[in-house]
């Protein structure tokens, strides 16, 4: 009979901590057999490079999320001035930068930036504008702010980009409040929003006729979108966002969606309990797909330029868990292969850009931007 | 009697004003800050990842040089350090924490995982520590 009952409380324990463990989803990473790449550094100095854009392929704007931005011309690296105070604190800091689609006419740039304004102690996410002069921010408008702030340090977001309708679409995490912020809208925080290019509300946002206060929510249910590209052919938002432990996704992101965090969820608490039992409900989205374990994604880019023929149109995500770039081959939205690039880099990949000369341009943490040469 | 009373009630309101929280309520204040900001690298059992990020459970960097890993936490680390006879090179950013959250997050660090340290660090202690 003891012998019984041992048994029986070793079996419930073994299937216990079999079901805690989340399988890894497949297809699992490789390395690739040869290296067909090599890289040069262009521009070094930099601890945490989140966001860059080009002006010109010689010429580019890059974030030190301390709250530096530099312009880069032929590798000469300048101090942007007339910034706002940046609230540096945790995940937060200055964050990603983008141009507006008719740069060249307007000089406009958007940026985002965590930022104490308001009545509460702590920060939140910022969305500003501004006109680029030389190396110099002029006209600074705020277009968005993110309130209540909160002294957490998790998920400020942030990325920006536009679609092809010219609305600008950015994102801000759930600020580690994720009882109360990503699927209520009336409070900010892990969602991804849609504005127009000078900060108002498009009439046909999804909530815009709705009974509630945020009307810039394009989509809800995020816990921490770091990157964000639309899509080379068809002009789709895909995103991605940071899961706990397991549990980062890739969505393309439709408008009123809900993608279900923290309700539905790969993945679990960084402590190894459960957030919750269930992975799918009606009403809430399922990722295109999600990473178990975690690789912590952050930057988004496709490659199409063709300048690295066996990578045409694969999707570039960097990992700031495991320091590489991933490298994803697609077949009708399903994620087939997934391979290691920069395996031995030696930083967390921050972010990932395609030039407009077509090559991939990364950031790295420690060490700077990168430029992918083929062989 | 009246004097009396004054040096009494004004030694109660230096005792006060003068006295740290105790070592336990920053123990419990630092578990918090550490689940907010440091837990996604050096992990819920502080063992960090060799080669990587590196352990904070039975550190000898961190227990040998208590004021080292303050000026970190403060104002971040970057560069080569050794770690129990392991090398780490990469980048720890400031992460914005007042000196309060810095002193609770160390207490809580240097008495968890099998760590121990007599002295309590006050936001006093992180203060005097300047670039």
């Amino acid at each position: 009979m003891k012998f019984n009952k041992f048994f029986f409380i070793s079996l419930i324990s073994v299937l216990s901590i079999s079901l805690s463990c989340a399988q890894e989803n497949t297809p699992e990473i490789e390395s690739p057999k040869n290296i067909n790449y090599s890289y040069e550094i262009i521009s070094d100095g930099f601890e945490i490079p989140w966001g860059m854009c080009f002006i010109s392929k010689n010429d580019f704007l890059a974030t030190e999320k301390s709250g530096t931005m530099f312009r880069i011309k032929n590798g000469i690296k300048n101090t942007i001035s007339g910034l706002p105070e940046v609230y540096l604190r945790g995940q937060g800091g200055l964050m990603d930068v983008c141009l507006h689609p008719n740069f060249k006419e307007n000089n406009l740039i958007y940026f985002t930036s965590s930022s104490s304004l308001g009545e509460e102690n702590g920060g939140n996410t910022a969305l500003y504008r501004a006109v680029l002069k030389n190396n110099k921010l002029e006209k600074l408008k705020l277009l968005y702010k993110g309130k209540e702030n909160s002294k957490k340090g998790q998920h400020f977001g942030s990325r920006i980009i536009f679609d092809n309708n010219g609305y600008i679409f950015f994102s801000i995490g759930d600020r580690g409040n994720r009882d109360l912020n990503p699927q209520d809208l009336n409070r900010d925080g892990g969602k991804i929003y849609r504005l127009t290019e000078d900060g108002k509300i498009p009439n046909d946002n999804p909530f815009s006729n709705h009974d509630i206060t945020k009307k810039a929510i394009y989509s809800f249910g995020h816990r921490n979108t770091q990157g964000m590209v639309k899509h080379y052919k068809t002009g789709e938002i895909w995103t991605h966002e940071h899961g706990p432990r397991g549990g980062d996704e890739i969505n393309i992101v439709e408008p009123g969606k809900n993608y279900g965090w923290p309700k539905i969820t790969y993945g679990i608490n960084y402590s190894g309990t459960s957030i919750t039992d269930i992975t799918n409900f009606p009403g809430m989205e399922q990722p295109l797909y999600y990473w178990v374990p975690s690789i912590a994604p952050s930057g988004m880019a496709f490659s199409t330029s063709g300048i690295y023929p066996e990578w045409k149109d694969n999707l570039f995500i960097g990992s700031l868990k495991f320091n590489y770039l991933e490298r994803l081959v697609l077949k009708d939205k399903k994620v087939i292969k997934r391979e290691k690039i920069l395996e031995k880099i030696g930083g967390k990949v921050r972010n990932v850009v395609e030039g407009p000369d077509g090559f991939l341009y990364v950031g790295v943490d420690g060490i700077g931007i990168i430029k992918i040469l083929p062989n | 009697m009246k004097f009396v009373l004054l040096i009494y009630f004004s030694l109660i309101f230096i005792g006060v004003s003068q006295s740290y929280k105790s070592k336990e309520s920053s123990i419990a204040d630092g578990r918090e800050i550490y689940n907010d900001f440091c837990i996604r690298c050096h992990l819920s059992d502080g063992k960090g990842t060799p080669g990587e990020i590196p352990p904070l459970a039975k550190s000898d960097y961190l227990l040998n040089d208590v004021d080292r890993s303050i000026y970190a936490i403060k104002y971040g680390l970057k560069g080569k350090i050794t770690v129990n006879s392991r090398e780490y090179d990469g980048v720890m950013e400031n992460q914005g924490l007042d000196n309060d959250e810095i002193a609770d997050v160390m207490n809580y660090i240097l008495n968890s995982w099998g760590n121990s340290y007599s002295e309590l660090i006050t936001d006093d202690k992180v203060d005097k520590i300047k670039k």
